[in-house]
């Protein structure tokens, strides 16, 4: 046990409408009452922000060691203390009058629009107004009206006669996003939520004002007027946006997905999420949907097929041939497993990779001697003295993580180090000193957590440096890759150089235990390839006796490793499991349509290796999860795998469990120097939480508040360049070039950053890297 | 018959009371010197042994609040001086501060001082433009003079001052809201605790103080606690300054020990306006409940005004005679606070939304009796509900007109609307006459 849960915290009894409740110092009176299951109506109060006192709904009767405050008082604001008594509505006539006398006046300029308004069937107003209200009002006069709806940004809607003023949303913007863009204006009956004039509402969490209003005064865009609560069929689901992890909820009506919630889980995203978990569900209707299984014909068409007919022109395709899979970082644990066992089974290989992005030899080693054990968790950031970010831009590459560390920021100044190559708007809220390289990291020790982001397998040996800093003070070291499917993926050896359950390919009994699990002989020993190796390998001709000449791809976009990526797919036989029809499914041999997140059943692996299991949330879904697919085929190859069904999946991995033997080696690698030449800059860059990604595509009103993509330079450099802010630079490489303005930061006079998927500036596409040697001049 | 007893306004008829050279013709800055030679706690103690207690209202002991900063802290305190005065009525640190503003200034060196801040700030009305001039002034004068700044009379204390004008809220007179507006945000009240002893502005421990309250310091340091505490009552010590005004011959301030009546401030001003005769009057502005001819012996300190039902308030004796309405007086007052509500609490906000209207339609003939038991209600479900005492003061003049004049209410709607000529209470209608 640590030193802090020794702390004996001390505890007060109090009495409340008769009963003794024994809780924690520092607790407040209504949350002390509702231990007792005693509710007191509230609208301003909220659990994880700071009390406000202000819609005075919880008015309760106090005395304290026999002396009555004369007044009820605001039980949201108050502690507890020995020899407290409190009356509340159940007990004292006072206070349920007062309640009533607060609830009729919240009333009185509130519109009876329930019928129309989103939030009726599940409005704490409605609903407390039957419960602590008066049945009639007796107002007579006139109600206040304004302008409706305000956009606050192009996906959060305000009617401010709805607002009860209660100061939630404006106070999670402040106290937990440290995004202070909306705030009320005005002064008494015309007091208002407001935005700023010149500052729009560009906050990454902005989605949660709209679910924490107590009333339907914020209203999303995208789901105003939708539905009513009550058609809705509400599902737990999981998150697939990042690493994250957030519970969410997710609401269905008719086979559609017209809503989803940050759901509660005080260990990982407490009651919030980003708007891209809540509001970026709509790339399935954004693109067509692969309906039917298809076949290239002798035509070169594709041709819709049977499902029989399908799985064997992929097995024909893939038996007894060199064959690769790309399972891409978005599968499911079930899934990732399932490709991972297809390959060594069916395939014979471990040419299988889930990496879909930039990746090194180094960052393999990495995955098998580190990534893959970490056990490092959102608690150890809460306690920890130090965080150092490195190669990981929280706010935009894993946005939960961001709200943790700001927590602790906020709360006690916990100490931030990044090596952010500007002062980004995350890096300023989290006060991060920044440094350039790693050896400028210091103040570490054993209670400091070291975040490793996807991006340092970008730079050789910058892992192998970030990896020995931690070691060397014993620090906690965390890897937190950008996709919701990479751990899962690394904890079902969809890499070549582990087996499921973290066990190295090399380990003789790591072998043995998975070889009895999946009764086969043996096992390919020959090592396997990463994803840009199995791309290489694809292309170079079948007469080449490195060659690879077909591969399975699961939802990967070869484009995000490189822009050569889809030429090297070309001239190779190629199975495709997709949503919906993209590149890869244009020059695919045989095409399967596999289930969205939503139609299917899973787990995700958070970045802690936390399990976020889900069930399929549309009941008239097929749960046509990959998983399913690639048994069939390996049963029609002649290799089966054995994984009918998710459920048969899961139960297949937990008897499996973890590896306890010897861990992969992590051999690391020197840290490469910086080379300057000339008079190029060195980019870098990093997606951005709002951009061009796939899983955005089709929501208009979240991609409204993506942050305007520019290019981020130094005072001098832009001196040099001649241009002041706002002005267009044109970035160029061998291969392409970039227009974009500049913004002026604090930042070395050799470095350019610009983002990697957004608007106007798609870097891999664009220029044909992600960092390197660039060329910078006035547009 | 009690006197007047002029000590803030002793020399206000002089062309040059407000500047330097005229509050020093009387002994003024001599306090600072007395003060400044004085161990900082003793100044505190000799505050609180004087009984000297808020004038902006509450009447809280200006000592006691004094004491309340933690010393040895290792932090900055701060005195700040609130000259917010808004309510209806209530004109006495306006004429104070136009033309006596060292008294002030003196006050504050003295109480940082003994509170050990060296930094003060006034927190006056901006839209009283000519004070804020008259202020700004005398405190570019006594920096001239050494008596702020730098080791203030070669004592090694060292005190800045910054006058800020707000912006017209009459919540910022509520002292933590006045903190959340120097600072530079909405003006609106503070969760307490902490109080502002603790964490006041900027989170350093902070004393709030009434501009008379300050000014009366150096008066007390200057004569001594004895001399303070013959003056007054039992419990109301000292003296103050009483702001008449209304429907009567000689508006003005009367500084008098506390404890005088009504009766007799009447006698010693000309009394009510000529033909007529007392309707009702505030005993300390638009937020203490009203009084009638009845209460015209009611001792004026802290305790006599409260055990006749209403309170001390700001002094502000405004007189109403029979002439005026009283349901479009409560109707004119409710306004102001509707107005003036900040918006933070639902009580306020909502209640003085409503409360207007309901009034608009009491003065217009419009309603039953049941009405005025609404009114009632909605009033008993405003006061008391809210984070500050806003909605309490806006709804004591209707409380206590209803409980005094309910017949008139009732008048209103018998004769379908206002019986009263509304010409016949205003100033030109003795001037047409």
């Amino acid at each position: 046990m640590t030193p802090e849960l020794l702390t004996e915290v001390e505890m007060i009894t109090v009495v409340i409408d008769g009963f003794e409740v024994t809780v924690p110092k520092g607790t407040l009176v209504i949350r002390a009452a509702e231990k007792l299951g005693i509710q007191i109506p509230r609208f301003c109060d909220h659990p994880l922000l700071s009390p406000a006192g202000a819609c005075r709904q919880c008015l309760v009767d106090i005395e304290i060691n026999g002396r009555a405050f004369p007044k009820p008082q605001a039980s949201c604001t108050i502690p507890v203390e020995n020899n407290m008594i409190v009356k509340t509505q159940l007990s004292s006539p006072v206070a349920d009058k007062a309640q009533k006398g607060v609830m009729e006046l919240l009333l009185i300029n509130h519109p009876l629009d329930c019928p129309v308004c989103d939030k009726g069937g599940e409005c704490p107003l409605q609903n407390q107004a039957m419960s602590n209200g008066r049945p009639e009002s007796r107002y007579e006069g006139v109600k206040r009206t304004f302008d409706k709806p305000v956009s606050i940004s192009s996906q959060v809607l305000l009617d401010r006669e709805r607002c009860v003023l209660c100061a939630r949303c404006t106070r999670f913007s402040d106290e937990i996003a440290g995004d202070p863009f909306i705030t009320l204006n005005e002064r008494g009956a015309l007091q208002q939520v407001g935005i700023y004039e010149n500052d729009p509402f560009e906050s990454y969490y902005s989605g949660n004002t709209v679910q924490i209003c107590p009333v339907g005064a914020l209203t999303g865009a995208s789901y105003r007027f939708r539905s009513r609560p009550f058609d809705l069929i509400s599902v737990d689901s999981a998150c697939e946006h990042c690493a994250s992890g957030c519970a969410m909820r997710t609401d269905i009506r008719r086979g559609k997905t017209l809503r989803r919630l940050a759901g509660e889980d005080a260990l990982v995203n407490e009651e919030w999420n980003c708007d891209k978990g809540r509001w970026a569900f709509k790339y399935l209707a954004a693109r067509e949907r692969v309906t039917s299984p298809m076949i290239r014909g002798e035509d070169g068409e594709l041709h819709e097929a049977s499902w029989p007919q399908a799985i064997a022109a992929a097995a024909n395709g893939l038996k007894g041939k060199r064959a690769g899979v790309l399972v891409g970082g978005r599968a499911t644990l079930e899934d990732a497993y399932g490709y991972s066992k297809f390959a060594r089974v069916a395939l014979g290989t471990n040419d299988i990779d889930f990496r879909s992005r930039p990746h090194s030899d180094e960052e393999t080693s990495f995955i098998a001697g580190v990534a893959a054990y970490s056990t490092t968790t959102y608690k150890d950031i809460d306690k920890a003295d130090h965080v150092v970010l490195l190669g990981f831009e929280p706010e935009d590459e894993s946005p939960i993580v961001f709200l943790r560390i700001f927590k602790q920021v906020k709360k006690r100044g916990l100490l931030v180090t990044s090596d952010a190559p500007y002062a980004s708007r995350g890096s300023v809220k989290l006060k991060a000193k920044l440094v350039s390289t790693i050896s400028e990291v210091s103040g570490l020790t054993e209670k400091s957590v070291v975040i490793l982001g996807e991006r340092l397998a970008e730079t050789t040996g910058a892992l192998s440096a970030a990896v020995e800093l931690a070691e060397k003070a014993g620090a906690k070291i965390a890897w937190i890759p950008r996709r919701a499917g990479e751990r899962g993926a690394i904890e079902s050896g969809a890499i070549a150089n582990l087996l499921p359950g973290g066990r190295p390919i090399t380990d003789i009994a790591a072998r043995v235990d998975i070889q009895s699990a999946w009764s086969v002989s043996s096992l390919p020993i020959t090592p396997g390839r990463s994803t840009s190796e199995i791309l290489s390998a694809l292309a170079l001709g079948s007469d080449n006796v490195s060659a690879l000449d077909a591969v399975v791809i699961g939802g990967v976009d070869p484009m995000d490793i490189s822009n050569q990526g889809l030429s090297q797919l070309l001239n190779t036989f190629v199975v495709s499991l997709e949503i919906s029809h993209s590149a890869v499914t244009a020059i695919a041999d045989v095409v399967l349509p596999v289930a969205a997140v939503v139609e299917k059943s899973g787990t995700f692996l958070d970045w802690q290796g936390s399990p976020r299991a889900f069930e399929k949330g549309i009941t008239e879904a097929l749960n046509r999860s990959d998983v399913r697919i690639l048994s069939m085929i390996a049963e029609e190859i002649g290799s089966p795998i054995e994984l009918p069904t998710v459920a048969a999946t899961r139960r297949e991995i937990e008897a499996l469990g973890k590896w306890d033997g010897a861990k992969a080696e992590f051999t690391k690698v020197s840290l490469a120097s910086k080379s300057a030449s000339g008079d190029k800059l060195t980019l870098s860059s990093w997606r951005q939480l709002l951009d061009l990604g796939t899983l955005q595509a089709g929501e208009a009103n979240l991609a409204g508040t993506a942050r305007t993509a520019v290019a981020h330079i130094s005072a001098n450099r832009a001196a040099s360049l001649g241009v002041s802010e706002g002005q267009n630079v044109r970035i160029s490489s061998d291969l392409g070039s970039i227009i974009l303005p500049v913004a002026i930061s604090k930042m070395s006079d050799e470095s350019i950053w610009v983002p990697r998927n957004s608007q106007g500036s798609q870097v891999i596409a664009n220029l044909g890297f992600v960092g390197g040697q660039v060329t910078v001049v006035k547009a | 018959m009690t006197k007047l007893q002029p000590v803030l306004s002793a020399h206000w008829d002089e062309k040059d009371s407000f500047t330097i050279e005229g509050y020093k013709r009387h002994g003024g800055y001599k306090a600072v010197t007395t003060a400044l030679a004085m161990e900082p706690d003793a100044v505190i103690q000799m505050i609180k042994d004087s009984g000297l207690r808020g004038r902006g209202g509450a009447g809280f002991p200006t000592g006691s609040k004094w004491g309340f900063i933690p010393q040895g802290d290792n932090k900055d305190h701060y005195l700040v001086v609130n000259a917010d005065e808004s309510e209806p009525g209530t004109c006495k640190d306006m004429p104070l501060l136009l033309a006596n503003p060292h008294s002030l200034i003196e006050g504050i060196i003295i109480g940082s001082y003994a509170i050990r801040a060296n930094h003060a700030f006034i927190y006056l009305r901006g839209e009283v433009v000519h004070v804020f001039r008259r202020v700004q002034q005398a405190i570019e004068d006594a920096y001239k003079a050494g008596l702020l700044g730098k080791n203030i009379g070669g004592k090694g204390f060292d005190l800045e001052l910054t006058l800020h004008a707000g912006a017209g809220a009459y919540i910022c007179g509520e002292e933590t809201a006045l903190l959340d507006s120097l600072e530079g945000f909405r003006g609106q009240p503070r969760l307490r605790p902490p109080f502002p002893a603790i964490a006041g502005l900027y989170a350093k421990p902070t004393v709030v103080n009434n501009v008379e309250s300050i000014a009366s310091v150096p008066a007390i340091i200057a004569n001594g606690i004895e001399w303070f505490q013959s003056l007054g009552t039992e419990k109301s010590k000292g003296f103050t300054l009483y702001s008449l005004s209304g429907h009567v011959e000689n508006p003005g301030q009367f500084e008098a020990p506390l404890g005088i009546t009504l009766r007799e401030i009447l006698e010693l001003s000309g009394g009510v306006r000529k033909g007529h005769h007392l309707k009702f009057w505030t005993p300390g502005g638009s937020s203490t409940p009203i009084f009638t001819a009845e209460h015209l012996d009611v001792p004026l300190d802290y305790e006599g005004v409260s055990a006749a039902g209403s309170m001390l308030g700001t002094k502000a004796l405004q007189i109403f005679d029979e002439t005026t309405c009283v349901v479009r007086a409560a109707l004119r007052w409710s306004e102001f606070y509707k107005h003036e509500s900040c918006g933070k609490c639902t009580p306020c906000r909502e209640g003085t939304w409503w409360l207007v209207q309901m009034l608009h339609d009491l003065e217009a003939g419009k309603g039953t009796e049941a009405d005025l038991e609404k009114l009632l209600d909605l009033c008993d479900n405003i006061a008391g509900r809210s984070f500050c005492a806003l909605a309490d003061g806006a709804v004591a003049p209707i409380i206590s007109s209803l409980k005094y004049f309910r017949s008139e209410y009732l008048e209103h709607q018998r004769n379908g609307g206002c019986p009263f000529d509304p010409v016949a209470s205003t100033n030109f209608s003795v001037v047409n006459s």
